[in-house]
C-alpha cells in the first residue's frame, strides 16, 4: 500500500510534468515558453525523488527508471486531470491551475507525515508548488479577465475539465490506508482549501464556476482516459525500442 | 502580445550586493515582468532580488556626445585616490 500511495504521487507529477514539457519551444511568447518548462522539470523532479522512494521501499530491484519507463497503462496511479491534452494554452493553464491549488494544500499537509521521507519530498516541493499555484492563478486571472476571446477559451476549457476535478478528492483503498496510518493526507481538509482557492480566483477572473454534476474518476485504479496510451508511447518509446540506453 | 513593453531586469545576486543589468524582456505589466524575470533570469540561483524598470523610463547618455563627456576625465589622474600609503593592515581598500 505505501508503494502505491507514492506512486500516486509520483505518477501525477510525472505525467503532468510530461504534458508540459510538450510546450517546450511552442510557448506563446519566449518568456512563458521558459516558465512552463521550468514547471515541467520541477515536477519531474518530484517524480524523481518518489520514484527512488517507491522503487526502495517495493525492495525487488528495480529502479526509478523501470517505474517511470517500463509499466504500462494500467499500472500508473495519475489523476485523470493531469494526463488530458494540452489543449489551447488557456487549456494548459487551467489544468495547471485546478491541479495546482490541490498539489499545494496535499503537499502542505503531507509535510506532517510520519513517513519521513515524504514529508522531506513534500516540504521540499512545496515551495516550488508554491510558485506554480502563484504562476497559474496569475494567469488564470489575466485570461479570464481578459479579452471576449480570451474569456470565452478559459471558460470552456474550465467546463471541460471540471467533470476531472471530483477523482483528486476521491479517496482511494492507498489513500485510506495512508491516512489511517498516519502516512497520507485528509484529502477533505485539501479540498477546502481547494474549493475556496478555485472560487476566489475564478471569481477574480470573472469565470462562472461549473456546477459539481457526474465527475470522472479511475486514474487511480489505472483506469484511464485514451490519452495515457500517447504519453507513454512518446515517453517511453526509447526504453522500449532500446532497453537499458542510458546518456 | 506583440505589443507587450519592454522592461529592463536588474537582479541582487547575493544580500549586500547592488542590483546589476542582466537584460531585458516583454511583459503585460509590472508583476508579469518580476515572474517573466524570475523564470527567464534566475533559473540558476542567479538571484535573491529582481528590479524591473520599463524601458521607455531609462534615459541614456547619447554616444555621440561621449568625446565631451567622458575624455576630459582621462588626464585627471589626481582625481584618482593612488596617492595615499595605504597602512599594511587595511586589508579591503
Amino acid at each position: 500500500m505505501q508503494l502505491e500511495y507514492t506512486l500516486q504521487i509520483a505518477d501525477n507529477a510525472l505525467i503532468l510534468g510530461h504534458r508540459l514539457s510538450e510546450w517546450c519551444g511552442h510557448g506563446p511568447i519566449l518568456e512563458q515558453d521558459i516558465a512552463i518548462t521550468n514547471i515541467a522539470l520541477d515536477l519531474i523532479g518530484q517524480a524523481r525523488s518518489l520514484y527512488q522512494y517507491a522503487a526502495e521501499v517495493e525492495g525487488k530491484g528495480r529502479t526509478e527508471d523501470d517505474l517511470a519507463y517500463l509499466r504500462i497503462g494500467t499500472q500508473f496511479r495519475n489523476t485523470l486531470l493531469v494526463e488530458q491534452p494540452k489543449g489551447n494554452f488557456g487549456t494548459t493553464i487551467v489544468r495547471q491551475f485546478l491541479f495546482d491549488a490541490f498539489h499545494f494544500a496535499f503537499y502542505q499537509e503531507l509535510c506532517n507525515s510520519k513517513d519521513e521521507t515524504l514529508a522531506a519530498v513534500a516540504k521540499k516541493s512545496l515551495k516550488e508548488v508554491t510558485y506554480h499555484l502563484r504562476f497559474s492563478s496569475e494567469w488564470v486571472i489575466r485570461l479570464g479577465d481578459g479579452t471576449a476571446e480570451s474569456h470565452e477559451k478559459m471558460q470552456t476549457a474550465l467546463n471541460d475539465l471540471w467533470a476531472y476535478t471530483g477523482e483528486l478528492f476521491k479517496a482511494s483503498d492507498a489513500d485510506q490506508w495512508a491516512l489511517e496510518n498516519g502516512i497520507g493526507v485528509d484529502l477533505e481538509v485539501v479540498k477546502k482549501f481547494w474549493e475556496e482557492k478555485v472560487s476566489e480566483i475564478l471569481k477574480m477572473a470573472t469565470l462562472e464556476q461549473p456546477a459539481d454534476g457526474w465527475m470522472q474518476t479511475g486514474g487511480k485504479q489505472g483506469r484511464h482516459t485514451e490519452h495515457l496510451g500517447y504519453i507513454l508511447a512518446e515517453m517511453q518509446y526509447l526504453q522500449r525500442a532500446y532497453p537499458g540506453q542510458e546518456w | 502580445m506583440n505589443n507587450w513593453p519592454l522592461w529592463e531586469v536588474f537582479l541582487r545576486s547575493r544580500q549586500g550586493l547592488h542590483h546589476k543589468h542582466v537584460g531585458s524582456l516583454h511583459a503585460a505589466d509590472e508583476k508579469m515582468a518580476i515572474e517573466n524575470a524570475r523564470d527567464v533570469y534566475t533559473r540558476r540561483s542567479e538571484g535573491v532580488s529582481i528590479w524591473v524598470v520599463e524601458s521607455k523610463h531609462i534615459h541614456a547618455s547619447s554616444p555621440d556626445e561621449s568625446e565631451a563627456l567622458y575624455d576630459p576625465a582621462n588626464d585627471k589622474v589626481y582625481r584618482h585616490p593612488t596617492f595615499y600609503d595605504l597602512p599594511d593592515e587595511i586589508k579591503h581598500m
